[in-house]
């Protein structure tokens, strides 16, 4: 059972304030959205709570211990992040690319091993690159790129996921097989994604968190939280809602 | 398998480049004559092989070797394929110093300590100037570094402008680099075989940081340190290269290069490969400097060029996109 909880916690970065005095929970068998404007610092949230950003005041907790406290070796063995984009200057191949999710649990000199190899072998065809595993990766299209990615957050397989916009690049058919698979492998596992895409979100998270600007935030289980109102007041736009029984539909309510 | 056949061909290649460099000079030693030299201490092989060309080969070797595992590390290290201590004015540093001390009369020890001193202040400039508030990307360390460099080339022509006919040649000979002077000890091949080792054991980490730095970051390594120690490991390798053997070019940029397009870029093999394939480079380099114009002794950084470019060029046109 893993526990993040943030505890007055404030974040900014250059004149954005995230959030301001935010308190919140969240542990293992909860999916998390965090909905929000472009620039309202969505990333800004996922980094800090990567470890990889200083909030400016407040505390954040790991299983109860401070998040500086831990090592960055220790961190990356409880915490994987799906950064939002990469760029590679030097070739390496999809596999290598892959395999280096592993490097938080490898000592110095050690070598990955079989289980290793074997993980990142599942992972890949997960994201279905696994015919493409000795391409450089700098031949792979913008959305097969993506995929490596996120085959090498799935190598890590960590306690907790962060993903920053996992959707960005992918075809309709890889967002829904790749994210039902996130889903289903992390199902008793603690992930956040920050997505534009509230349908997905919707979809795949049980909890969500708006940032509404100016340090706002808005939180709480993702059926009671979205609705018309709030997202005309996230986004500034009129919305409708469709409701089959089965699923939500919110979309953009211009004429 | 691959590896394995990687490494035996660049074992090969030196072990080759150091008989080349043992048998070719004023006087031809045969490869019999050579096996003469280690069982006779009287035999004129034996005095030229242990006095002269033995001790020079390993010069040539080992800062062959430095130099481009500096290149290999800057490389990782800003994420940038031209990076080398050449380019980031490392070398231009030391050059200004030593032309100084050449010009003050000092002797060969002076100069060297002189370059030494000044590979490291240019270091610490660039690393400074970087730095400022914390703030610090790789271009705006590899600008530092090549604007640095700029201006110590201007200040390189000043002095030559300055100098004395008398002193030129000895100048020109140094800023291109130059071997016949180099005294090695056993220190020297200590300091590059544990340099090696402390780049070996952070191969992995070199691995994620040239990647992403972000990303390192997020798979669990302390960016911070590493960038320190990587930058410092690659810088005292260069002012020692370069304190030895004057301020030879294109090592650092090539070696490591033509191995990436050989194997790819993991470190793990990169490291210890770009080591063994520098020192041969500069190896066969000195050789052909000492040997092709004879009597007349070239700057042996005119034979890396040689030697590199076409080699390079090569590899570039014929490898995949």
């Amino acid at each position: 059972m893993m526990r993040l909880a943030c505890e007055q916690l404030d974040i900014r970065i250059g004149s954005t304030q995230v959030c301001k005095n935010l308190d919140l929970q969240m542990s293992s068998g909860e999916h998390w959205a965090i909905l929000g404007e472009n620039g309202t610092g969505k990333t800004t949230l996922l980094h800090t709570l990567a470890g990889l950003h200083e909030p400016s005041g407040g505390k954040l907790l790991l299983q109860d211990k401070l998040l500086q406290d831990y090592s960055r070796r220790q961190l990356a063995q409880q915490i994987g992040i799906l950064l939002q984009q990469e760029n590679d200057t030097f070739p390496a191949t999809v596999m290598e690319n892959t395999l280096i999710g592993r490097h938080p649990y490898l000592g110095l000199l050690e070598w990955e091993g079989e289980h290793d190899k074997q993980l990142a072998e599942e992972s890949l065809k997960h994201v279905e690159l696994l015919s493409c595993q000795n391409r450089d990766i700098n031949t792979l299209s913008g959305g097969e790129q993506r995929r490596t990615t996120i085959a090498r957050l799935l190598t890590q397989n960590a306690p907790v996921a962060l993903l920053d916009e996992p959707s960005n690049h992918l075809d309709i058919r890889h967002q829904i097989s790749i994210l039902n698979h996130i889903h289903q492998q992390y199902r008793e596992r603690l992930t956040i994604m920050a997505t534009h895409d509230v349908n997905l979100a919707l979809r795949y998270c049980n909890h969500v968190l708006l940032l509404l600007g100016n340090g706002e935030t808005c939180a709480g289980p993702a059926h009671e939280v979205i609705n018309c109102e709030q997202l005309e007041q996230l986004y500034h736009i009129p919305f409708r809602e469709i409701n089959d029984q089965q699923y939500r539909l919110f979309f953009p309510a211009m004429s | 398998m691959r590896i394995f056949l990687l490494f035996s061909i660049l074992i090969l290649a030196l072990l080759g480049s150091l008989i080349l460099a043992m048998s070719i000079g004023s006087v031809p030693i045969a490869f019999n004559e050579m096996l003469h030299a280690f069982s006779d201490k009287q035999h004129l092989a034996y005095t030229l092989i242990f006095e002269l060309r033995l001790p020079r080969a390993m010069a040539a070797l080992l800062c062959g070797g430095m130099l481009a595992l500096a290149g290999v590390l800057m490389q990782a290290l800003l994420r940038n394929p031209l990076a080398d201590p050449y380019v980031l004015g490392v070398s231009g540093g030391a050059a200004s110093a030593a032309l100084l001390a050449i010009m003050a009369g000092m002797g060969a020890w002076v100069t060297q300590a002189a370059a030494f001193g000044g590979a490291l202040i240019s270091i610490l400039l660039v690393f400074i100037l970087a730095h400022r508030k914390g703030c610090w990307t790789s271009n705006r360390m590899l600008l530092t570094g090549v604007i640095l460099a700029a201006g110590w080339n201007a200040f390189i022509s000043f002095l030559l402008t300055l100098s004395p006919d008398t002193q030129i040649h000895g100048m020109l000979f140094w800023l291109m680099g130059d071997l016949s002077h180099a005294q090695i000890s056993i220190y020297e091949g200590g300091f590059l075989v544990l340099m090696t080792f402390v780049s070996f054991i952070f191969a992995r980490h070199l691995n994620l940081v040239a990647r992403s730095e972000l990303q390192a970051a997020a798979l669990g390594v302390n960016t911070k340190t590493l960038r320190i120690t990587i930058f410092f490991t690659a810088s005292l390798l260069t002012a020692v290269a370069i304190s030895l053997a004057g301020s030879i070019g294109f090592i650092g940029l090539i070696a490591p290069h033509m191995l990436r397009l050989v194997i790819g870029s993991n470190h793990r093999i990169l490291v210890p490969a770009s080591v063994l394939l520098g020192g041969t480079l500069l190896l066969l380099a000195d050789t052909l400097a000492r040997t092709i114009l004879a009597p007349t002794q070239l700057p042996v950084g005119i034979l890396t060029a040689m030697l590199g470019v076409p080699a390079f060029l090569f590899l570039l046109y014929r490898s995949k996109q």
